[in-house]
């Protein structure tokens, strides 16, 4: 019998269906590599019974003949930014933990009702703010990969570092991420993982623990493109519960694969070639637009020219909203608080925001408060917000000449934990090519393209038209076809 | 009529006075929650997890809430904005679960409007005068901490947190305690009528910021204070009479105002600091991503304009000049929503009872609903039974009363029985013989008598000496047991003694 913890999220779906094993050898061969894979620190808890649950009930409607769902048998990691009913959800900080939610984030019962069941709750950066995973209350999280013929753990990326390494290691075989500035597009491609994040609103965020609202969008991440259009048909659809979804139905996304790109368009954006960026990085591009073109695309160039301010206008807006959507977390009703002896209210205030955030949190607030004082505002904020429409405007423009852009997912690939957790902004850098598509909102997805010389996996980065996920997922599957990227790290842990 | 001035040391100070009303809609959801908004349930009994600010908790705004609001915009004829955004104020406090409050610094729902307080000579209001209304913007209401529940601790009930407030801001063209105390009565009247808001400032669902500067006359402003929820027209009158003494005393004595915020003492009538310029919060106000803007399309804002009730000034008028009431009946009755409502219903009552137009009846009926039936309802007192006081009850008296049947001193007594004893006005008036006589026979022959026995008079009266006719109508009603009818005994009078 095969090992069910290679399969992917089409495959287990398939075969549940087909009766070629149940979804509950397939959740106990994950529940068992999961608790085999701590090491890692990928989760923060592991909810084995759930996924035995789910994977009985898929059971026991096949057993009926009913529909299995669209995930049907299919167990997942969940991040743990997600609200899970009865199941302790701390976005990766100390001032939740041990909050457990009264109440299901839509998209994870949508995932539920699709017949996924949930092998536990991913690690992560803390709150999200992270693009290494080195900011989690609970440990870092190491990728399954490192350099070849070297010892040292190597980031997952970040924020959905958990998912990416549980992924990557084959103890899931696909997890939700949330995205915000590059948390799902970076991390898939630091572990040789796909990962799409949606067109803004596409997803529900009601039950998803806040960042930055205006950003922050759920989207899957497993090991095959078709996997993830899988994935995000049962995640996605509008809710009357987040005043910002997308009232647009769920287009059929697995259905509409289709790889062939003749007649459609590719954007080169020229400001992406950027110094710093890795020669291997660089190649791999080249490669890409290879593989476009053999797949019937014509290569364009186009100009993004507000690029270069996209990052620094990220900085501001994400840590702005951020200051405030953080300030619920107070001591009052919920999760930790520190209320010294004899002390007052803004004693509990400063005792348990002190306590309960991190660093890396702890500067973001800062950041955020310091960006919307008076006084600092238009000089900051209002300008970040100019600078957001000009780089929505540029990707507008640019969408006139072509279909989907193709860039670099990330400047460098992995680097050991350790390496930049002392400077903020080269830590920052990691996002610069994610960072502009979640400004404007756009669906935008990393397709693993090759190993570079040491060994790590290098992604490429799609950006499609509002709305139009399937072109995105399209030209990833082209990629994913001409890459045939089959690199699994070696077991290690 | 002088204009109300402080009477300072160094001269006249003139008080300057503008008002944030903060309007709690009436909607039996919250402004961005399902949870419920009765007023007086059990602590935290109304509360949803976005109330709570939960983790990943979302606003969503509730429709009805932002429709009240533009009612009450179009209703103060103001500038409604299709396209308006929501901002959140940041700051820290037990009773602010988010950690920030949603409202609209912005771009408000409703932009520059106005009300008219009309001319009062006694309370010093000499012509009617159009106050400013700079805006109106919607937000979200704060819990409640409870500190006398536990002897360390403060506890927080989140009923409230949530609540749609409308903010109301007026320009400051107040100048007297006079003015805000009409601004805000009458404020409250059009809420009323819209239906926006139930104005009860007792159970908080209506409460005033009170903006007060003082300066002399014809000079820039001066400082202002803003004293916070206030509660009441008369604390809002007693605030501003405090306020402006304090300030000018604090200025003649060489010291200058500190722009504060400042809290109402109900117990001793003053008001003291609460916090200074210094200590303002920096709110951080900045557009709320969780929500997109707020656009209102045509149709939503012609119905919104096609569910509007006539207003009191368009009411007031149509009084006047539909109806012929005079301009006190017409401001008394059309003042609060029960009142033009009882008056109404009344109205078509006795309409229909007497079969004439309600124009030919308003009049008695307008003094019937503002004189009469309260007089009556008043001297009995605990004798009275409210339910007794049915529209058509009265509408039949007085019915009875136009045809001539009863007198106006019947009309009292038949309604006095009536609202003690309830029954049917037609039975107790024959069963009470409180009817008068109209039957022209019966007076004449009562007439006949007097001028019989009254010879000297009626020369005397035919003589010139006009004045003794009362005398006559006197003997005659007396005769009668008072109840003739005195537009007959006047008639036949008239025509035996000058005939």
């Amino acid at each position: 019998m095969t090992d069910l913890t290679q399969l992917g999220v089409k495959a287990i779906r398939d075969g549940v269906a087909g009766g070629d094993f149940t979804a509950r050898e397939v959740a106990e061969s994950f529940n068992a590599a999961v608790a085999g894979a701590s090491a890692l620190n990928a989760f923060i808890v592991a909810t084995p019974d759930h996924a035995l649950s789910a994977a009985d009930a898929v059971d026991a409607r096949r057993a009926k003949g009913e529909d299995l769902g669209k995930m049907g048998g299919v167990p997942i990691g969940m991040k743990d930014l997600f609200c899970t009913d009865g199941v302790q959800t701390t976005a990766a900080s100390h001032i939740l933990e041990g909050f457990v939610p009264r109440y299901e984030s839509t998209v994870s019962r949508k995932l539920w009702e699709a017949g996924a069941g949930m092998l536990g709750k991913l690690n992560l950066d803390q709150f999200a703010m992270g693009s290494s995973n080195e900011t989690s209350y609970f440990g870092n999280v190491s990728s399954p990969w490192r350099k070849e013929g070297a010892n040292a753990a190597m980031s997952p990326g970040g924020s959905s570092g958990g998912s990416s390494a549980a992924v990557a290691a084959r103890i899931a075989p696909a997890a939700t991420g949330t995205d915000t500035g590059g948390s799902i597009r970076q991390p898939a491609a630091f572990t040789g993982i796909a990962g799409i994040k949606p067109t803004y609103g596409r997803c529900s965020r009601w039950g998803v623990v806040a960042f930055a609202s205006s950003l922050d969008q759920a989207g899957p991440m497993a090991r095959s493109v078709e996997d993830c259009a899988i994935m995000l048909e049962a995640m996605a659809g509008f809710d009357p519960k987040d005043a910002t979804s997308l009232e647009r139905d769920v287009p059929a996304w697995e259905a509409g694969l289709d790889a062939n790109l003749k007649g459609k368009r590719i954007g080169i954006p020229r400001e992406y070639r950027m110094e710093g960026t890795d020669q291997a990085i660089l190649d791999s591009w080249e490669q890409g637009k290879a593989w476009l073109r053999d797949a019937g695309a014509e290569i364009v160039d186009v100009s993004l020219p507000h690029t270069k301010y996209a990052l620094p206008a990220y900085y501001i807006i994400a840590p702005a909203e951020a200051s405030s959507n953080l300030a619920r977390y107070d001591g009052v009703r919920y999760g930790l608080r520190d209320l010294p002896d004899g002390s007052g209210l803004q004693d509990m205030y400063a005792a348990t925001r002190e306590e309960g955030f991190g660093d890396e949190v702890k500067r973001r607030i800062l950041i955020g408060t310091y960006v919307l004082s008076a006084g600092f505002y238009d000089a900051y904020y209002t300008q970040a917000q100019k600078i957001r429409a000009l780089v929505a405007r540029d990707f507008e423009e640019a969408f006139a000449s072509c279909d989907a852009i193709l860039a670099p997912t990330t400047p460098t690939a992995s680097f050991p934990l350790g390496e930049n957790s002392d400077d903020p902004l080269a830590m920052y850098l990691n996002d610069v090519f994610a960072v502009p598509a979640s400004l404007a909102g756009l669906p935008a997805m990393s397709v693993p393209a090759m190993l570079n010389p040491d060994g790590l996996p290098l992604g490429l980065q799609i950006v499609g038209k509002p709305f139009d996920e399937q072109g995105v997922l399209n030209a990833g599957l082209a990629i994913q076809q001409r890459a045939g990227f089959d690199a699994a790290p070696e077991k290690w842990w | 009529m002088s204009e109300y001035h402080i009477k300072g040391t160094t001269g006249e100070w003139e008080v300057v006075i503008g008002l944030e009303v903060h309007a709690q809609v009436t909607s039996n959801a919250k402004l961005f929650s399902g949870a419920a908004t009765a007023f007086g349930a059990e602590p935290n009994s109304q509360v949803s997890l976005v109330d709570a600010a939960m983790p990943g908790m979302l606003p969503v705004p509730n429709r009805e809430c932002i429709r009240q609001a533009v009612r009450t915009g179009m209703a103060i004829e103001a500038e409604i904005n299709a396209w308006s955004r929501f901002d959140r104020k940041n700051y820290f406090y037990a009773d602010l679960p988010q950690g920030y409050q949603i409202s609209q610094l912005y771009h408000p729902l409703v932009g520059e409007g106005s009300l008219t307080i009309e001319a009062d000579e006694k309370a010093g209001i000499p012509d009617d005068k159009i106050i400013g209304i700079e805006r109106i913007h919607v937000e979200q209401d704060a819990g409640k901490l409870m500190h006398d529940q536990h002897p360390t601790m403060s506890y927080v009930d989140l009923n409230r947190s949530g609540v749609a407030l409308m903010e109301i801001v007026s320009r400051p063209d107040m100048r007297s305690p006079a003015e805000a105390g009409a601004y805000v009565r009458k404020l409250r009247s059009i809420l009323r009528y819209v239906g926006s808001c139930d104005g009860n400032m007792e159970e908080g669902s209506m409460r005033a910021d009170v903006n007060v500067s003082v300066r002399k006359p014809g000079e820039e402003l001066g400082t202002r204070t803003e004293t916070k929820n206030v509660n009441s027209v008369r604390f809002v009158m007693q605030v501003i009479e405090y306020e402006a003494n304090r300030q000018v005393e604090v200025i003649e004595n060489g010291g200058s105002v500190d722009q504060e915020t400042r809290l109402f003492d109900v117990a001793s009538g003053t008001t003291r600091t609460m916090r200074s310029k210094e200590d303002a919060h920096d709110y951080r106000y900045f557009p709320d991503p969780d929500l997109l803007p707020l656009e209102l399309d045509e149709d939503f804002l012609a119905e919104c304009r096609a569910s509007l009730p006539e207003l009191p000034d368009a009411k007031r008028a149509r009084y006047e000049g539909e109806l012929g009431l005079t301009p006190y009946n017409a401001r008394e009755l059309t003042a609060e929503v029960e009142t033009f409502a009882r008056f109404e219903t009344l109205l078509a009552e006795t309409a229909q009872a007497t079969g004439k137009g309600e124009k030919d009846i308003a009049t008695p009926v307008a003094n019937w609903a503002l004189s009469v039936a309260p007089g009556v309802m008043k001297s009995l007192g605990e004798d009275a039974n409210p339910s007794n006081a049915t529209a058509k009850a009265q509408a039949r008296i007085l019915a009875m009363q136009d045809k001539g049947e009863i007198s106006g001193g019947q009309a009292k007594e038949i309604y006095e029985i009536v609202l003690r004893d309830g029954g049917d006005p037609e039975t107790i008036a024959d069963e009470k013989g409180l009817k008068q006589v109209s039957d022209t026979g019966a007076i004449e022959t009562a007439i006949d008598g007097i001028i019989a026995a009254n010879q000297d008079k009626v020369a005397e009266y035919r003589g010139g000496k006009d004045k003794l006719f009362g005398f006559f109508v006197g003997q005659t009603m007396k005769a009668m047991q008072g109840k003739a009818n005195p537009a007959v005994v006047n008639q036949i009078l008239k025509d035996k003694l000058d005939g």
